[in-house]
């Protein structure tokens, strides 16, 4: 039986990859993750959870670690955040082409300079294409449950690609929330044993990681892109099965109030719970609103996308990070690619707030919408717009 | 990668299920020159054997040497390291001088 407990989320994807019974944690320490390795540390050292605790010394080799350990066949974690997942960035790009099954948890962090500590998607944009399998987390319960799920869907053998658990930094990672965490006997039943199947053995040894000349590397690279696209049913038909067993069930786009919605607020993390307020708010007084969630980032849902925006007149984004000089956040410039062509696609407002910690309330999320509308309705000046700064 | 080459061949994670697969490539064909060799002036000292990058040099039992094509890249380091002047590099394609 599951039992609702008040919990620190960190301590909750501790618990998770507990009960995931991982054989492997290599990890550095870097705010705002460090909650969940030390408690894992703590787990592993009172011999709660029979695994290897590997200290490293940096990012770099935490990642370098994890492709060991998962490469012999051994159920592997790592989490990091911000500049530590930037330290990792090329082995990050490895473990998905080597096809290991790894999961880890990013607490999303801004990154340097200036110097934030506190949350914001640049992280996570920044490794985007490096061929993991990406999603966000909005609330606790999502993090416990999408780290668990995260494993069942990297080691599925239709699968074999790594999985990247994002939840904001501090917004999401410390703060205790009611969750509800399931029996070992249901964690069992969802995750079996992990049955890599080409695991270092000397008995049939393979090569991993070799060179490629330039003969090969475009059909190796164009395979591994075929199986990319070929985890989309996979990733849904995991999430029934969680819900069977769990009774909750996730989507690739959430919806919420969408019914009859003219304009649709679009976020991603754990700020589409303060965005929903004002959702509510303004449905209350009459209007027409509505909001997506992006819950998968990589494979992008471009289907799913499309469907849930049908109908609308507006499409209101918000991105949480920069791309410099580019076409606008990271996640209105993938929308507007993906409407591209689409009869009737909504107007997009594209507009980028909360960097590097800052709240967003949902007064000014009304405002947003408010103003998103305006603006949906005039057509954009340039790529974006940044709101709330000081003028 | 398997026997054929095409995308649908390659094993998840491009791993190698079977050794030695380095050794279908040859990186001979990287030459732009190649040398020459002209027995009559090797003291079989061994010096061109020892310098060789690419081991393409082998050391027959009759002491003169065998320069292994398959593998030799034509640095010309042979030709720039033997004493008596036993190399000679030649452009690829071009005819090699008869003796």
């Amino acid at each position: 039986m599951s039992k609702r407990v008040g919990i620190e989320v960190s301590l909750a994807v501790s618990e998770a990859v507990k009960m995931a019974k991982v054989d492997v944690v290599a990890a550095y320490p870097i705010t705002p993750q460090t909650h969940i390795v030390e408690s894992l540390a703590e787990i592993i050292a009172e011999g709660h959870l029979d695994a290897e605790y590997v200290c490293v010394e940096s990012e770099h080799s935490a990642m370098s670690a994890c492709l060991g350990s998962s490469a012999v066949g051994a159920r592997t974690f790592t989490s990091t955040a911000g500049q530590g997942l930037e330290l990792m960035h090329e082995v990050v790009y490895v473990a998905a082409s080597m096809r290991l099954p790894i999961v880890m948890a990013v607490a999303n962090r801004a990154l340097s300079s200036p110097l934030s500590v506190w949350g914001d998607h640049s992280d996570v944009m920044a490794v985007r294409d490096t061929g993991w399998i990406q999603v966000f987390c909005e609330k606790g319960q999502d993090a416990f449950d999408l780290t668990l799920w995260a494993f069942r869907l990297a080691e599925d053998k239709r699968v074999l690609f790594p999985v990247m658990v994002n939840m904001d930094g501090f917004h999401l990672t410390h703060v205790v929330e009611p969750i509800e965490l399931p029996s070992q006997e249901e964690v069992d039943r969802f995750l079996p044993p992990i049955d890599f199947p080409t695991p270092l053995n000397p008995k049939q040894p393979v090569t991993m990681g070799a060179f490629a000349i330039p003969q090969f590397y475009t059909e190796i690279k164009k395979s591994q892109e075929v199986d990319f696209e070929n985890t989309r049913p996979i990733i849904k038909e995991t999430w029934d099965e969680f819900a069977k067993i769990f009774g909750r069930k996730y989507n690739a786009v959430e919806k919420y109030m969408t019914d009859g919605a003219e304009t649709l607020l679009l976020t991603m993390g754990s700020f589409s719970q303060t965005a929903s307020l004002a959702i509510s708010e303004l449905r209350k007084q009459g209007e027409k609103v509505g909001q997506i969630r992006l819950r998968l980032w990589r494979p992008f849902p471009f289907e799913e996308l499309k469907e849930a925006v049908k109908g609308a007149k507006r499409l209101i984004i918000l991105d949480r990070a920069l791309s410099s000089g580019g076409p606008g956040g990271p996640v209105a410039s993938e929308v507007k690619s993906a409407l591209y062509g689409v009869p009737g696609a909504p107007k997009v407002a594209s507009f980028i707030a909360g960097l590097g910690g800052r709240d967003i309330l949902p007064e000014q999320f009304v405002e947003m919408i408010r103003h998103g509308i305006e603006v949906a309705d005039k057509g954009q000046e340039g790529p974006y717009e940044m709101l709330g700064v000081r003028e | 990668m398997a026997k054929k080459d095409t995308w649908k061949d390659v094993e998840k994670g491009a791993i190698i299920k079977r050794p030695g697969s380095a050794r279908e490539y040859k990186t001979g064909d990287w030459r732009s020159q190649h040398p020459v060799y002209d027995q009559n002036r090797c003291i079989k000292c061994g010096v061109c054997y020892l310098y060789c990058p690419d081991a393409a040099i082998k050391i027959k039992p009759d002491g003169f040497i065998e320069i292994d094509e398959y593998y030799c890249k034509g640095c010309g380091i042979c030709a720039r390291e033997c004493i008596t002047g036993a190399f000679t590099m030649v452009p690829e394609g071009k005819e090699e001088k008869k003796k």
